[in-house]
């Protein structure tokens, strides 16, 4: 689109950089780069959508459990002996793979003991008194801010300053982007290639454990009808305890990858936003259905990255949203439909 | 805050979404919290009311009745079908829930629906009050066909009816949510609320006027300020009756409203029904107790696997063979 | 059955208080509460030791808490009164001041207050206010009717969603708005114009003095506070206000008891915002300085938190609950003892999302209904019924208790 047209619409909008000729440019990059971005979207999205499943809660406090792992694999390095600086570690591939193994349990164990803390804590009380679901929703975002400021206030007292605070952390980076190679003129770093790979290997196995394993099948049925799964043998504790832990190992491994990707994101409030993106992503590829909060976070990553290009760097977080009220407005059930359990209306 | 022990009554396996969730929290939430910071909690005002002391005109049944009784025009002549079920099949994917379903109400009449456990008789009373769509044939109301309408039009074009497991707006008193009913007459909207117009005081004059009358009606008059969850069950049926009667329907549908009653209990209500149609008021009812049904209704249609299988008085009914197979079972050796 | 009155647990004070207040004409208690809002609007003048704040202008934060109870209220009637689930109210909020200050500030592109323009200076900022609201309504007005179908958690994030759109597009469109750098100068009501105060008793440079701006901005929002409580207070004892309640408490048997459920949520979503409109322009001409920031994620959560504290549902429940937010940080703000025991305030004051997190944690298992969840009247002329059903009561009470010692 050129020309006359191109003009007209640019007369309307004048803060709006309808700039199609980058996006033709860079496309593949974008891409490339986008489903990086979105395998993280997609792995915190799973997260949401098998509590929502199984429990039709909202888990506001899910990105604050993301903003944990990131601390958690901080921690982990400096406990290895890494300090924070500007520059970039080089350990050699193998020993690097190795440190970053050893971070990501750390994340992971971080996040999905948080996960199993705050089901227990917050969660369980309500439960068992029948609250009504606007009461769980407001202790979710009670949560939230909780453990935010935990971050935010208490952690620096209790790590004499060397987590948390005001501040970002100083990244501790291992791994510097170098180009692999290139597909149709994008370059694939290395960094995008560790992202993609462990992010498929994470979203298999889980997609084997919710549909071949007993566990998954118990998950499953709790979702889709807690009390005949009760009748069945299966404990509904046990299950929901089950799928905060997944859904927290998931966000614990999803904050190691987006720190590789985005080495000064370490601050208290840097679960927020990704969090609310993530969830719109779960929402997106409907709600309550594992495959569809993987399609849907790859999708915001790819159009986050478009939208970025084709409107201007400030509209990139108004892409998530936006999705999200045509999906709602459209195809409320999401692109792949819910199917963990199904949509009671 | 005691619950009534006939709780169990209610029928377990039906789930009334929005009253029931968080029944439990609010009790539990109360209990928890006994005593408050100025004394305990106690969020009623009042208990009982002498309904006569603020309108004395309703210590006289007979102006009760005759404000109680309908006032919108209805086409239909007294005798004649006010409803007409022609061919109406209701399908839920594969299943065929009701199979070419005929059958009419008259106006003035008191019609009972019978059958035994799924034989359809919810669906086709969902069928009748617009809640589902049939599949294909025709409902017919006062003259016109059932279309494509939203649930609250279907209410105040006139079908009115309570329900199988107790839905009241818990938080409300009696008065209250026999208000909501009346409400449904009413023409106010929000302009006219903000800034009090004559229209919207007159039409809360009727509201309470005809709401207490109708509590009378229906004998709980004395609990009009009582919250309506601590009404014993009993009273709460009656409650929903009155409800439904607030929105002046031109068919009543009452949906197993003996359950749980004992024996006094349910010759009452065969009173109150009487008492409804005397009125003026068409009434359909679903039971499953016989005794009941033989007593209060004039015609009977009764239904089994979604078809009907006799129509007719009552004695008719009751001597009716496919209607003792349908429910007692026919032996193996003899053939149907 | 239900327990016999001798068994019933006794009233207690606030109960006996309730009860009397109920059979109270209106007129008693309009002469009842002149003097309370009187004593209220005083509060800041009277400068009662512990109560008035040190860190901060005590005018101020009363004007703070002007605000915020307004848009408490406005947030009862979206999720206390119809039960629905709104937590981009921020976003009404910020339409109300941008349209304020689109209108009025000197930066903005759409500025009606210079040349040319059909606003005068002195008048501006009240001839502001039925616009910014009509505007505010319009839009809860474009985003209720496509969303308010959807179930309640949808609706949630829906409405947060929007929320966030209006920050993010007053933060991008910058040549309208002024992106982050804001809109300054907002017009605000020229009045009091004297030599002590060459710029009128509102501006925002009136500090310092007893009766500065704060001051005076909080008197403005009583006065508005107790119109918009009149309005919601007959919208609640009319059709609309049971219809409310009916959705709230079972939106399925509403519908089939003929409520229109649609339209009268929609209502709900439009009333709330056209109130956070109005509480947007009150901002709006008190700061005179309008910035995207302001209107985040963040406070929609502490509108609701006030809400909720309060006591859904009740009007004046909500209006405790915004005090509660907004003094309760600043009362420790700057402290540095309280009644002869040191304290640091401005740490404590700090820790204010802390406390309010856990707060509401706590709060949620132990009190969900919040401080005064007091039921509300739903019926114009049901005072009638209050007074027999309390003169009832008396009378049964008092020959229960001889029985009750009797059957024991």
């Amino acid at each position: 689109m050129s020309g006359p047209l191109a003009e007209s619409v640019l007369a309307l909008a004048p803060p709006i950089n309808f700039n199609i000729d980058a996006l033709g440019n860079l496309f593949w990059q974008l891409t490339i780069d986008g489903l990086a971005y979105g395998a993280i979207y997609a792995l915190v999205a799973v997260g949401y959508t098998l509590v929502y499943g199984v429990l039709r809660l909202i888990n506001f406090a899910h990105s604050e459990i993301f903003m944990l792992g990131m601390f958690g694999q901080y921690a982990v390095l400096m406990l290895l002996g890494f300090a924070p600086s500007g520059n970039v570690y080089s350990e050699g591939t193998l020993l690097t793979i190795v440190y970053l193994g050893i971070a990501v349990l750390g994340g992971m164990a971080v996040s999905g003991g948080a996960a199993v803390g705050l089901e227990r804590l917050a969660y369980r009380p309500l439960r068992k008194r029948n609250a009504p679901s606007l009461v769980f929703l407001i202790t979710a975002i009670g949560a939230s801010f909780v453990i935010q400021e935990f971050v935010h206030y208490v952690l620096p007292q209790l790590t004499d300053g060397e987590l948390g605070g005001v501040n970002a952390q100083q990244p501790i980076r291992l791994v510097a982007p170098e180009e692999q190679f290139t597909i149709f003129g994008a370059s694939v770093t290395n960094i995008t290639l560790i992202i993609l790979t462990s992010a498929f290997l994470l979203s298999l196995g889980t997609d084997v454990f919710v549909n071949r394993t007993k566990f998954g099948r118990g998950i499953r049925a709790v979702a889709q009808d807690p009390t005949t799964a009760t009748l069945m043998g299966i404990s509904r504790e046990r299950v929901i305890m089950l799928t905060f832990l997944l859904g927290g190992l998931l966000a614990g491994a999803a904050a190691l990858l987006y720190t590789l990707r985005v080495p000064n994101g370490i601050i208290y409030s840097g679960g927020f936003i990704l969090g609310i993106k993530a969830f719109c992503a779960a929402v997106l590829g409907g709600i309550g259905n594992l495959r569809g909060a993987l399609l849907g976070g790859l999708i915001l990553g790819v159009m986050e990255n478009y939208g970025q290009v084709l409107f201007g760097t400030g509209w990139r977080d108004v892409v998530a949203f936006v999705l999200l009220i045509l999906i709602l407005m459209f195809r409320p059930t999401g692109i792949l439909g819910e199917s963990l359990g199904r949509a009671r209306v | 805050m005691t619950r009534d022990d006939s709780d169990s009554a209610h029928d377990p396996g039906a789930v009334g979404a929005g009253a029931e969730v968080g029944e439990e929290y609010r009790h539990m939430s109360e209990e928890a919290f006994g005593e408050g910071p100025v004394g305990p909690i106690i969020l009623d005002e009042a208990v009982t009311v002498d309904v006569t002391d603020v309108a004395p005109e309703l210590a006289d049944p007979e102006v009760v009745a005759e404000i109680v009784a309908p006032t919108r025009e209805i086409d239909t002549p007294l005798g004649k079908p006010l409803v007409e079920l022609r061919d109406v099949t209701v399908r839920f994917g594969g299943l065929v829930a009701l199979d070419t379903v005929t059958f009419d109400i008259n106006r003035g009449e008191i019609l009972g629906l019978i059958g035994p456990n799924g034989a359809g008789k919810t669906t086709c009373f969902n069928a009748m009050t617009g809640v589902y769509r049939p599949t294909s044939g025709t409902v017919g109301f006062d003259g016109q066909v059932l279309g494509k309408l939203k649930r609250n039009q279907i209410t105040r074009l006139g079908i009115a009816r309570t329900f199988q497991n107790i839905r009241l707006f818990s938080e409300m008193t009696a008065l209250e949510n026999v208000v909501v009913g009346t409400d449904a007459r009413h023409r106010t909207s929000v302009p006219g609320a903000l800034f009090r117009v004559p229209r919207h005081r007159h039409e809360e004059r009727d509201a309470i006027d005809r709401g207490m009358a109708l509590l009378e009606f229906v004998g709980i008059g004395a609990k009009a300020t009582e919250k309506s969850r601590n009404l014993p069950y009993g009273d709460q049926r009656r409650l929903e009756i009155a409800r439904a009667l607030a929105t002046e329907p031109k068919l009543l549908c009452l949906d197993e409203p003996a359950a749980g009653f004992n024996p006094a209990e349910k010759a009452a209500l065969m009173d109150l029904i009487r008492k409804i149609r005397s009125d003026g008021y068409t009434v359909l009812l679903i039971e499953h107790d016989m005794r009941l049904v033989m007593g209060v209704t004039d015609r009977i249609v009764v239904l089994e696997f979604g078809k009907k299988i006799a129509e007719g008085l009552p004695s008719e009914i009751r001597d009716n063979p496919s209607v003792i197979a349908a429910y007692l079972g026919v032996p193996d050796d003899a053939t149907a | 059955m239900t327990a016999p009155l001798n068994e019933r647990p006794k009233g207690g004070v606030g109960d006996g208080f309730r009860s009397w207040w109920n059979a109270q004409s209106r007129v008693a208690q309009w002469a009842f509460g002149v003097p309370f809002i009187l004593l209220l609007a005083l509060l800041p003048l009277l400068n009662i030791p512990l109560l008035t704040t040190e860190g901060t202008n005590f005018g101020t934060v009363m004007a703070q808490f002007g605000m915020y109870a307004l848009i408490a209220i406005g947030l009862n009637v979206v999720v206390g009164q119809a039960g629905l689930l709104d937590l981009g109210y921020v976003g009404f909020y910020a339409v109300g001041a941008y349209t304020v200050a689109l209108l009025t500030s000197p930066n903005s592109p759409w500025n009606q207050t210079g040349e040319g323009g059909w606003l005068s200076s002195s008048w501006a900022w009240l001839a502001c206010l039925p616009i910014a609201v009509a505007i505010t309504a319009m839009s809860g007005l474009i985003l209720g009717s496509p969303t308010l179908r959807l179930r309640g958690d949808y609706l949630a994030i829906v409405t947060l969603g929007f929320g966030e759109i209006v920050r993010l597009l007053a933060d991008n469109l910058d040549e309208i708005t002024g992106g982050g750098r804001g809109l300054s100068q907002v017009a605000y009501p020229r009045l009091g114009v004297a030599e002590d105060f060459p710029l009128g008793v509102f501006s925002a440079g009136n500090v310092g003095k007893t009766l500065n701006s704060g001051v005076w901005w909080y008197w403005v929002s009583i006065v508005l506070i107790v119109v918009v409580l009149m309005f919601v207070g007959n919208l609640e004892r009319s059709r609309v206000g049971r219809a409310w309640v009916a959705i709230r408490e079972d939106e399925d048997a509403a519908e089939i008891m003929g409520v229109p459920t649609f339209k009268f949520k929609l209502w709900a979503f439009v009333i709330g915002a056209s109130i956070g409109g109005l509480s947007g322009a009150l901002y709006a001409g008190q700061v005179q300085f309008v910035v995207p920031t302001n209107f985040n994620v963040i406070n929609s959560v502490l509108f609701l938190c006030a809400v909720v504290l309060g006591g859904q549902g009740n009007k004046l429940g909500v209006i405790l609950g915004a005090f509660i937010i907004v003094y309760l940080p600043n009362f420790f703000l700057g402290r540095t003892e309280i009644l002869g025991i040191p304290v640091d305030g401005s740490s404590i004051a700090e820790y204010k999302y802390l406390f309010f997190g856990i707060a509401l944690m706590v709060l949620m298992i132990f009190r969900p209904q919040g401080l005064i969840p007091v039921r509300q009247k739903l019926l114009t002329y049901g005072r009638e019924l209050y007074v027999a059903a309390r003169r009832r009561s008396k009378e049964t009470a008092a020959p229960a208790n001889p029985s009750a010692e009797v059957a024991k």
